[in-house]
């Protein structure tokens, strides 16, 4: 049992420290390759662009800690995570950016972006067009386009061509992390997962604030780990958690010890990030914008068809989970518009859901009598 | 601040004609069907101009303004917002929205009788919940065929070919789409004559707006809400364009007569988004002051469509046509059409804040004005984005600026005696006092 403690301990301790030290990562990562980095907002920002010019792409989250310095920047009706976002900006914790960067999605975060530009200043900022009507044929061509525009002006900032090889190395290195992530997803499927939710999290998270070439060295030890990791705890009820952005790692903790187990999700900092690969095949610009069109969609993008409906259900039924949580940042008008449908869809093949609403900071008391009371349900469900 | 000037005022001529209008547009929707036309549903932003070649008798209703008119009826708004929560959508959703939705699980048309449920849906998506608005409708509804156009190409400072081919490249599926979903065959010629309504109502709107430039204005806010409100009803028709026409001519008139929109006026201001259309008697609050609302980006530029001219000062756009531009075939119209709408003012704002500031100090700066009021809207997250910024641009720029919070389309997230208190302090920093 000692070696398993100590392989417990090692196992997510990587990702763990990358996550909390990320501003000591991102600054040693610039003295040791001399490159730029770059502060992006929203996961539709294609990365290997970022990546293949020598740039770190890093993505700005919030804190989740109470600030006062957003209120005369974002009027108090957009999502606390957009102002939470601003607010490490406005505290300088992202002194070593060199650029920012967005790409279109919903209306709050472009408000962190805009806020940004203004008061914060750096070197290089970029706001991508990226599609909303992601369902439509003439997506994919107009996205090529604003990728042709974003790539040239790169160029300009950096004083320098973006090769052909050097995209399909980045195409390389990114669509490599997907897999390795992918592939620790799918242990997750098991009757007695060899990772918590709250480890997968730590694992998505930092992928999204380092050099992907290190983050796959990680997850191919990692996945050597996991295949000699035996669970030491009981996996519990098997849950989903959905909706907004969510880096909430205490809430995430909290409920997985109340005898569940989160054993999928559908987050842009979780499964929603990484599910498909860039599929090279003639020109590299056209295929990565494929690749962020048909990729599973923020529900800003999902309509007219709600894709993410099924999406979800098969999710629900190859993770073999037993309830959901559903979660929204308090103010998320996609999701709350998506909330209503989804839940039923839930519903609808039997599974019981509970709908929480996350704000910066999240009450964990009253939200664990919740999720225990929650769980008791469930529970009683196997019972009867 | 010390002018007490009195001026002339007159009641607006053809203020019947546009009630009629408007209460004609509601009617002809809601009879559609015993015409055997078509009744479709959209966004006020919406390319309506295209749903016109599948025939004369086919009908709309525009979204936000008809959320809007539930609005204004505080009993029918809280029925249908309640009901709207009670179907489990979040009560800090766009207030039209959950007042349009709440019109549905009702069954209640806010001009009388069940709602007129939408032969096809047609929209477009500017605002996070534009699209997905229609989605639940057509989910409430049990199913509605939905198309949508995403206009969101980035702002028109950076126009270029393949932004204008991503909205053509959609307006040509939703052709066909139209085709297809009602089994009418399109007709072009009606088509290029709806969107050459549209671009004629929409510049002359906004050269309707110019005419407030001059001091005193001959029209005051609350009363343009329901002036421009054609052109968010029915922008390509014939009879906006053409009533649009009138009401310039009139406007002119009242300016070289010196005719004022109030008698006392002495402290001109804008608005910014949507009023509580509940709680319009604010305006008339105003007046006791010699306050009036000259106008804001929101009626200036959500329909009108606004240039550079030579002389540097903001007016109407050109037309095509007036630039001798023939329109031959649908896809030169749907060309202009595509172009002259992404140069909507009360679209760049999505953007940036920024450049909605920059427009806003210019029409604070042409339009003569002492102060902002911000409304602070609570309902619309589209039109409130950015808003803190502006204030502070704004306040940079040396404009005072009031703020207040609401809620365009929810009367239980405006608090009249507060914001009237607001104006109060406000008016004693601009040392205005009540007559």
């Amino acid at each position: 049992m000692a070696n398993q403690a100590v392989l417990d301990q090692e196992t997510f301790e990587t990702f763990h420290n990358w996550r909390v030290n990320r501003a000591e990562y991102a600054k040693q990562w610039k003295k040791r390759t001399g490159g730029k980095i770059i502060g992006y907002f929203c996961t539709y920002v294609p990365e290997e662009l970022l990546y293949a010019a020598g740039i770190l792409p890093v993505r700005i989250l919030g804190s989740h800690e109470v600030q006062d310095v957003t209120e005369p920047h974002i009027f108090a009706m957009f999502c606390p995570f957009c102002r939470d976002c601003l607010a490490q900006g406005l505290k300088g914790r992202f002194d070593y950016l060199d650029g920012i960067t967005i790409a279109q999605s919903c209306l709050h975060i472009r408000q962190s972006f805009t806020s940004w530009q203004k008061h914060i200043p750096v070197d290089y900022n970029y706001y991508l067009p990226m599609p909303n009507h992601v369902q439509s044929p003439r997506a994919a061509p107009f996205l090529t386009k604003e990728l042709e525009v974003f790539k040239a002006s790169l160029e300009k900032w950096l004083g320098r061509k973006i090769d052909d090889a050097a995209i399909d190395d980045a195409i390389e290195v990114y669509n490599r992390n997907r897999d390795l992530l992918w592939k620790v997803y799918e242990l997750r499927k098991g009757d007695a997962p060899p990772l918590t939710g709250e480890e997968a999290m730590e694992m998505v998270l930092s992928s999204q604030m380092v050099d992907k070439q290190d983050h796959n060295a990680a997850l191919e030890t990692l996945l050597t780990r996991l295949s000699k990791r035996e669970s030491t705890r009981s996996t519990g009820t098997r849950l989903m958690i959905l909706g907004s952005e969510n880096d909430d790692i205490e809430f995430i903790r909290m409920v997985e010890l109340c005898d569940a187990t989160f054993v999928t999700d559908d987050h842009c900092t979780g499964s929603r990030y990484f599910w498909n690969n860039v599929k090279l095949n003639g020109n590299r610009l056209e295929n990565i914008a494929e690749r962020y069109i048909k990729r599973v969609p923020c529900p800003s993008k999902d309509w007219p068809q709600r894709t993410r409906v099924a999406h979800v259900l098969e999710l629900a039924k190859t993770y073999g989970i037993q309830g959901a949580i559903v979660m929204q940042q308090k103010f998320c008008d996609p999701h709350e518009i998506d909330t209503p449908a989804l839940i039923k869809a839930l519903n609808g093949v039997g599974l019981k859901t509970l709908f929480l609403e996350f704000d910066v900071t999240v009450p964990i008391g009253q939200f664990k009598v919740r999720v225990e009371a929650f769980l008791e349900m469930l529970q009683e469900d196997d019972l009867f | 601040m010390a002018n007490k000037a009195k001026y002339k005022t007159a009641p607006l001529k053809c203020w019947k004609k546009a009630k009629e209008l408007r209460n004609k547009y509601y009617e002809d929707y809601a009879k559609a069907h015993e015409r055997g036309g078509l009744r479709w549903a959209g966004g006020a932003w919406t390319f309506s101009a295209i749903p016109s070649g599948l025939g004369e008798d086919v009908w709309s209703l525009s979204s936000e303004p008809y959320g809007a008119s539930i609005a204004f009826n505080k009993e029918l708004s809280l029925r249908c917002l309640e009901a709207t929560e009670k179907a489990g959508y979040a009560r800090d959703l766009c207030a039209y929205m959950r007042n349009y939705w709440g019109s549905i699980i009702l069954n209640e048309y806010a001009f009388g009788g069940p709602f007129p449920k939408p032969d096809f849906l047609w929209q477009d998506h500017i605002c996070c919940s534009h699209a997905k608005w229609y989605q639940v409708v057509s989910d409430l509804e049990n199913g509605i065929p939905h198309f949508c156009i995403d206009v969101a190409a980035g702002p028109y400072t950076e126009v270029a070919p393949h932004k204008i081919d991503y909205l053509v490249g959609q307006m040509h599926d939703g052709i066909e789409w139209l085709e297809k979903t009602t089994g009418r065959k399109y007709n072009d010629e009606l088509l290029i004559e709806a969107v050459k309504n549209e671009f004629r109502s929409t510049s002359t709107w906004a050269e309707v707006c110019v005419y407030n430039k001059q001091v005193p204005a001959p029209l005051d806010e609350k009363t343009m809400y329901s002036l421009y409100v054609l052109g968010t009803l029915n922008k390509h028709d014939r009879s906006t364009a053409d009533f649009y026409d009138e009401l310039r001519d009139e406007v002119k008139e009242r300016v070289e007569s010196g005719i004022a929109a109030i008698p006392n006026e002495r402290c001109r201001l804008m608005s910014d988004t949507q009023p509580p259309w509940g709680f319009l008697s604010i305006f008339r609050y105003m007046e006791e002051f010699g306050a009036l609302s000259v106008g804001s980006l929101y009626t200036f530029g959500l329909i009108g469509i606004w240039e550079d001219k030579p002389d540097g000062s903001w007016g109407p756009r050109t037309t095509p046509m007036e630039q001798g531009i023939e329109i031959k075939d649908r896809d030169q119209a749907l060309r202009l059409y595509a172009d002259w709408s992404l140069s909507k003012p009360e679209w760049q704002h999505f953007y940036s804040p920024h450049l909605k500031t920059e427009m806003m100090i210019r029409i604070a700066k042409e339009w003569h004005l002492d102060g902002v009021m911000l409304h602070y809207n609570r309902g619309c997250e589209g039109l409130s984005v950015g808003i803190a910024e502006n204030r502070l641009g704004l306040i940079e720029a040396g404009f005072p600026v009031m703020a207040f919070e609401g809620n365009m389309g929810d009367e239980r997230e405006f608090d009249e005696a507060r914001v009237r208190d607001r104006f109060d302090a406000f008016m004693e920093t601009l040392e205005v006092k009540k007559d």
